[in-house]
């Protein structure tokens, strides 16, 4: 029985099917990591193709993002004479909820695609048929040097990501808006605790990773053997990934941040 | 049965039968057809077994369930004596290293060049020196006339040429057993000699079996001991190159698929209603 991500509202039986089926592939991919372990030139390799491809879009997309909030914040605090916390504020902001979340939707549309895509292809052409056929397991060959590489790429990339993002706010703050450098830095050092901000906000991305590169392999690796089936797989696997995400966030704060 | 004399080289793994590959009333189902119905199959050790057939009768299902990649719905597959599918996944594999299978499409893997592709078994089973891996390689290219194209990817290859790349990977290990879909299909008449003559050579040389898939009568009757005839999911004729005259003569089935009439008892098209309620029925079922 084959059941795809998207199949999940469609009745309660086939959710708890299907997430049983992605739960069994995590098992598998899990059993699988020692033996991906044991080869790390792969592995490197796969990090660098899963991670660099992203690198680009985050270090943009985060210094975007901190240009944005400087600018939003530095006008609001500004209504309270409260200029002096916008490094805090900036910086708070990234580490603990925009930084995780914007790193792993980039993600899931930049690398999840291409793992996806990446998977679906060798689907439709018999390659894990071939990998089978010659006695070599593609879940440990292919997909577990994959999620390994996804998985430790996220948090990397989240804090790239927010390290970009407060430069971002420090631009605007600082130099376009005059705010003293010493004030932007001093009141940033002061409100961010290591634990419970950056740790936290590293822990979320971990997990945003597992749900992104799980939820690609899963579309790409089981996708239909055709193009049809690889074009589907693709675009599920930033939908449901972004979903995943989103709703994920939320019950993690949650919980993180009582 | 005929005992069958077991064939040079050295015999691989557990042999505790004549046969390498046996299939004992063997049925298969697939999008809900059964496509193939009790099948009782021998290859003999050693020797080279021709299944032909028209297109879409389940050729490359048969090989599937000798693989292993499927399972027969009913009856048994035995595969250098070991039923496949009572085997973990542990000793399928390792059972797996025996075999070589040429997939119908190549399946090269399409990230690595044809050099790769071609080392890839060699790199994952064994721990040979590179330099070895090199020398192997590319005396396999040389046999399938691709040494110059080793650098390549699959997306610059030919049909022929990645059909040769893949048949070349196939035999890389020196398989006990290797199973061959469609090896013909697409090449041109040269290319078609060089790997006739290949698969001669290292059924010969190596004493491997081989289980050849193919739709090309002649080329099949000149190259094989052995055939079996497919058509409908069921045999229609097997046996050695004398035996398969005599039942064609005896039969319009076997003489028609020979000789590659349209008209006949085997049925050319999909099993499909009248193509008149088809055209004039609409809707109407
Ligand atoms: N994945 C599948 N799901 C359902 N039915 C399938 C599947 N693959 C093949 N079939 C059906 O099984 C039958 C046999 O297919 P198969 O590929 O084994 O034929 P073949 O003899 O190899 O044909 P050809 O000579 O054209 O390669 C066909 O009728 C096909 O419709
Ligand atoms: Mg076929």
């Amino acid at each position: 029985m084959k059941s795809t991500l998207s199949e999940i509202g469609s009745s309660p039986f086939q959710a708890v099917a299907t997430l049983g089926a992605v739960g069994l592939f995590l098992v598998r991919i899990l059993g699988a990591i020692p033996r991906a372990l044991a080869r790390p030139r792969a592995l490197i390799e796969q990090i660098f193709v899963v991670g660099a491809v992203s690198t680009n879009l985050i270090l943009v997309g985060g210094l975007f993002v901190g240009l944005v909030m400087g600018l939003q914040f530095y006008t609001a605090l500004a209504r309270f004479g409260a200029t002096s916390a916008l490094g805090g504020l900036v910086a708070l902001s990234l580490l603990r909820e925009l930084s995780p979340v914007v790193t792993a939707l980039l993600y899931a549309g930049r690398a999840g695609t291409s793992l996806a895509s990446e998977l679906g292809l060798m689907r439709a052409t018999e390659q894990f048929k071939a990998m089978e056929v010659m006695a070599v397991d593609p879940v440990e060959r292919v997909v577990a040097p994959r999620f390994l590489a996804g998985v430790l790429s996220v948090p990397l990339l989240t804090a790239l990501f927010s390290a970009v993002g407060i430069l971002g706010g420090y631009l605007v703050g600082v130099r376009l808006m005059g705010l003293d450098p010493g004030v932007f830095w001093s009141n940033l050092r002061a409100s961010v605790r290591f634990r419970q901000d950056f740790l936290n906000g590293e822990f979320k991305a971990l997990v945003f990773g597992i749900l992104c590169t799980l939820v690609a392999l899963y579309e790409g690796y089981h996708s239909d053997p055709t193009a049809e089936g690889l074009g589907r797989a693709t675009t599920r696997s930033v939908v449901i990934a972004s979903l995943a995400v989103l709703s994920c966030d939320y019950l993690m704060t949650a919980f993180l941040y009582r | 049965m005929t005992k069958i004399p077991r064939a040079g080289g050295p015999p691989a793994g557990p042999v505790n039968d004549e046969a390498a590959v046996r299939l004992v009333g063997a049925s298969l189902r697939r999008g809900g057809r059964e496509i193939l119905r009790d099948l009782d199959l021998v290859v003999p050790r050693g020797r080279i077994t021709a299944v032909m057939g028209p297109s879409g009768t389940g050729k490359t299902s048969l090989l599937s369930l000798v693989s292993g990649e499927l399972a027969p719905s009913k009856g048994q597959v035995f595969v250098e004596g070991q039923d496949i599918n009572t085997l973990d996944r542990r000793r399928l594999y390792a059972l797996r290293r025996r075999m070589g299978m040429l997939f119908q499409e190549g399946a090269l893997f399409t990230d690595l060049s044809v050099f790769d592709n071609v080392a890839f078994p060699l790199r994952e089973h064994t721990r040979l020196p590179e330099a070895l891996v090199r020398v192997i390689v590319l005396l396999k290219l040389e046999a399938v006339g691709l040494r110059g194209a080793a650098d390549l990817y699959p997306s610059e290859l030919s049909g022929g040429m990645s059909r040769r790349a893949a048949l070349a990977r196939a035999v890389v290990m020196d398989p006990a057993v290797v199973l061959y879909d469609e090896p013909l299909t697409g090449l041109d008449p040269i290319s078609m000699g060089v790997i006739l003559r290949l698969i001669r050579d290292l059924n010969r040389t190596l004493g491997l079996t081989s289980v050849v898939v193919s739709h090309d009568v002649q080329e099949m009757l000149s190259l094989a001991d052995h055939f079996y005839v497919l058509a409908d999911g069921r045999l229609i004729a097997q046996g050695d190159r004398e035996s398969l005259r005599a039942q064609a003569a005896a039969s319009p089935w076997v003489r028609q698929f020979l000789e590659g009439e349209a008209d006949g008892p085997v049925p050319f098209h999909y099993p499909a209603r009248p193509l008149w309620d088809d055209l004039l029925g609409g809707e109407a079922a």
